[in-house]
């Protein structure tokens, strides 16, 4: 051991928001905790996306009055808030899903597991996500 | 973690073994097929989406069948997701059980809620 070996830092007691913010995040890092936080906001929100699901589902004035507050909007918020907040809704799903299809491919290819997979992948999900939201976003706002 | 048995086995863990971690894939699988049979109905549909085809996309016997297994899927895919969460981050043990409690009971109340919507249709 040499004294260069010894003083190498030690991180104990990591701090979230004193020496978590300082790491600089590859690619498939970000994936991973967006992963998780995605998973915990749909977690969260799942009896409102059953509540839509029933109201869109259940009848035709039920579904009227459902699309209802994404066109003109409820009490004082405007529809286009409800919109965006399906937005990020979307785009949590469209996230975890395909983040998790990258898992589903690194457990069948061994041959994918390497750095340099595992960089390209993740920043793959992360293009292919937010470009499948975007579309979807388009929908939702009447694009097409 | 040296002495995980007796006493001192840890009641709100994982169950060490492949089962959860193949659940999740599996789970994972059925929500793939299900997502890929809405998006493409979704994103290839003309113009604003009214009750006709949305009710339409769901009134399909198939894609009942699929719905169905989705939502068994996802209620069984985020228990294991988030009593890993819970597992992460929250040592204190009677804790951890009581937000285990109300992560099942949150998740059956949803799934029940979501077949009384499947089997109205």
């Amino acid at each position: 051991m040499t004294e260069l070996a010894k003083k190498r830092p030690e991180f104990r007691n990591i701090n979230l928001l004193k020496d978590v913010p300082t790491y600089r995040m590859p690619a498939a890092a970000v994936v991973s905790i967006l992963h998780r936080i995605s998973g915990i906001i749909m977690f969260v929100l799942l009896p409102f996306i059953v509540w839509m699901l029933d109201r869109s589902l259940t009848s035709e004035i039920s579904f009227d009055a459902f699309t209802a507050v994404f066109r003109a909007g409820a009490g004082f918020v405007p529809g286009w808030f409800f919109k965006l907040m399906v937005l990020a809704l979307i785009w949590a799903y469209l996230h975890h899903f395909i983040a998790g299809l990258r898992h589903l491919w690194m457990d069948l290819s061994h041959s994918s597991v390497n750095k340099e997979f595992g960089r390209k992948s993740a920043v793959t999900v992360l293009v292919i996500s937010v470009a499948l939201a975007l579309v979807l976003g388009a929908k939702l706002f009447g694009l097409y | 973690m040296s002495v995980n048995y007796g006493s001192k086995r840890t009641v709100v863990g994982a169950h060490y073994g492949l089962r959860d971690w193949l659940v999740q894939r599996g789970t994972a699988v059925i929500m793939t097929l299900f997502t890929i049979a809405l998006l493409a109905q979704v994103i290839f549909s003309r113009g604003a989406i009214g009750y006709d085809l949305w009710a339409g996309i769901f009134a399909a016997q198939w894609m009942k069948g699929l719905t169905f297994a989705t939502v068994i899927a996802l209620a069984w895919h985020v228990w294991v997701g988030m009593r890993n969460v819970w597992m992460d981050y929250v040592p204190a043990v009677l804790l951890r059980l009581v937000l285990q409690v109300l992560t099942l009971a949150w998740l059956f109340a949803c799934t029940a809620w979501a077949f009384q919507v499947l089997w109205r249709m």
